[in-house]
């Protein structure tokens, strides 16, 4: 895959917006990898989770916020246990969610459940999913 | 010892076994605990967006709730609702900025909140009040020569500063299953996601999950397997559905929440036990252990 680094991309607001979203400094991440060694969902994810923290540092904005990962990552916090600089992964994923979710553009289809799909999870599920994938 | 209960929304549907296996328990150690009047949803999940505010109001509410019965200690079953009352109550508590902006919001409560409510999970009521000692002595029933594997998931261990145990090799569940006569199992993956909300629309991530964490239990010798987490015994549970038909080499294993193996080495009566909720039956083992 071809990606083209700008200088133009690394200070577009995108990247301030998700370090402001998710609380986090995105430099301090030095890819030692160790986020994306313990992520249990790490075999579903197009980029993985160090990788995004390198992409959200470049402002490859496209890049993330069309990653299947970013809708993979169920919040388990394995990533921020474990990353030796204290970065929180698990937070930076939400902002670039965040990103989309605040333009409405819902990545559950709450409409296109079936009502047997709706009715066989608990609530517990059905809400932390709405919370988490629709606006 | 009188204690706030806030059961969430599970807990009185899907999770009525978890519920009643509960308030059956309590009744057997003496503990005396009172549902909160109006409680709401917590929301399942805590806000993790820094400027999202809006979202922190459903658990402040409950913990004005805490307050306004008189009592300063709120007690939940639930992982999730633990983790989402704590985290949230923490915030607050070290921004009074944010908590000021959320009481404005919320001006029509009779009382602010001020950031004084423990926000307590039934194990640290166990393992610290209650203590493992004397469940020890109270359990008439003990769990003999049932192999059990405890799993944690996330919610109740992580983050590090909010989780009750170790974050990377939790054994408060192992402890407490030993104190009923139980054998502790360590498995691997007892910290490992479920895949949680994934659920709903991805159903064959949990499978793939499901089979891994279950295998791992099994392949060190458990005959079931224990949760706190409403949707963690769902997804383990429930979802061995889906994870036969996409593994046939899986074999089922009864999943339980530690309330339940509790509640029968104190001698409660099956109707707390709520099996019929449940898909893979834990009875025939049960049977064959003699404890039911």
């Amino acid at each position: 895959m071809r990606i083209n680094i700008s200088r133009k991309k690394i200070k577009d607001n995108f990247v301030t917006k998700v370090e402001e979203i998710s609380g986090q400094n995105l430099l301090a991440c030095y890819q030692c990898g160790k986020c994306s060694a313990g992520c249990p969902a790490v075999s579903e994810m197009d980029i993985l989770p160090n990788q995004i923290i390198r992409y959200a540092q470049l402002g490859l904005k496209d890049e993330l916020l069309q990653a299947k990962s970013i809708w993979i990552c169920a919040s388990c916090f394995t990533c921020n246990a474990r990353c030796p600089k204290g970065i929180n992964i698990a937070e930076v994923i939400e902002a670039l969610r965040q990103v989309l979710l605040r333009k409405r553009e819902d990545h559950l289809k709450v409409k296109k459940l079936t009502s047997e799909e709706k009715g066989s999870v608990p609530p517990i599920a059905m809400i932390s999913s709405m919370r988490k994938f629709t606006s | 010892m009188k204690i706030s209960y806030y059961p969430g929304c599970t807990l009185k549907n899907n999770a009525k076994n978890f519920e009643d296996s509960t308030l059956c328990s309590l009744k057997h150690l003496g503990v005396e605990i009172e549902e909160l009047p109006r409680w709401n949803c917590c929301g399942t999940v805590f806000s993790l967006a820094t400027d999202d505010l809006i979202h922190h109001v459903a658990p402040i509410r409950n913990l004005i709730r805490v307050k306004e019965s008189n009592s300063d200690r709120v007690m939940t079953l639930c992982a999730m609702c633990y983790n989402t009352l704590k985290r949230v109550n923490e915030r607050v508590k070290a921004d009074p900025e944010s908590l000021e902006k959320i009481n404005k919001f919320m001006y029509r409560e009779k009382i602010d909140y001020a950031g004084d409510v423990k926000v307590l999970h039934l194990l640290e009521l166990l393992k610290d009040e209650i203590t493992f000692e004397t469940i020890a002595e109270k359990a008439v029933n003990p769990l003999k020569n049932l192999k059990i594997a405890s799993y944690y998931g996330c919610l109740l261990v992580r983050p590090k500063d909010i989780g009750l145990d170790d974050v990377e090799n939790p054994t408060i569940l192992e402890n407490l299953m030993a104190a009923l006569g139980a054998i502790p199992i360590d498995f691997p993956y007892k910290t490992e996601c479920c895949a949680a909300y994934q659920t709903v629309d991805k159903p064959e991530i949990v499978a793939d999950r499901t089979y891994h964490i279950l295998s791992s239990a099994q392949s060190q010798g458990a005959e079931v397997v224990i949760v706190s987490c409403p949707l963690c015994a769902f997804n383990l549970d429930q979802r061995q559905k889906e994870t036969v038909q996409k593994y046939p080499d899986f074999k089922n294993i009864p999943i339980l929440y530690f309330t339940q193996v509790m509640a029968i080495a104190l001698d409660c009566s099956e109707k707390n036990l709520r099996f019929d909720l449940h898909y893979v039956d834990p009875r025939p083992i049960l049977k064959e252990k003699g404890l039911i």
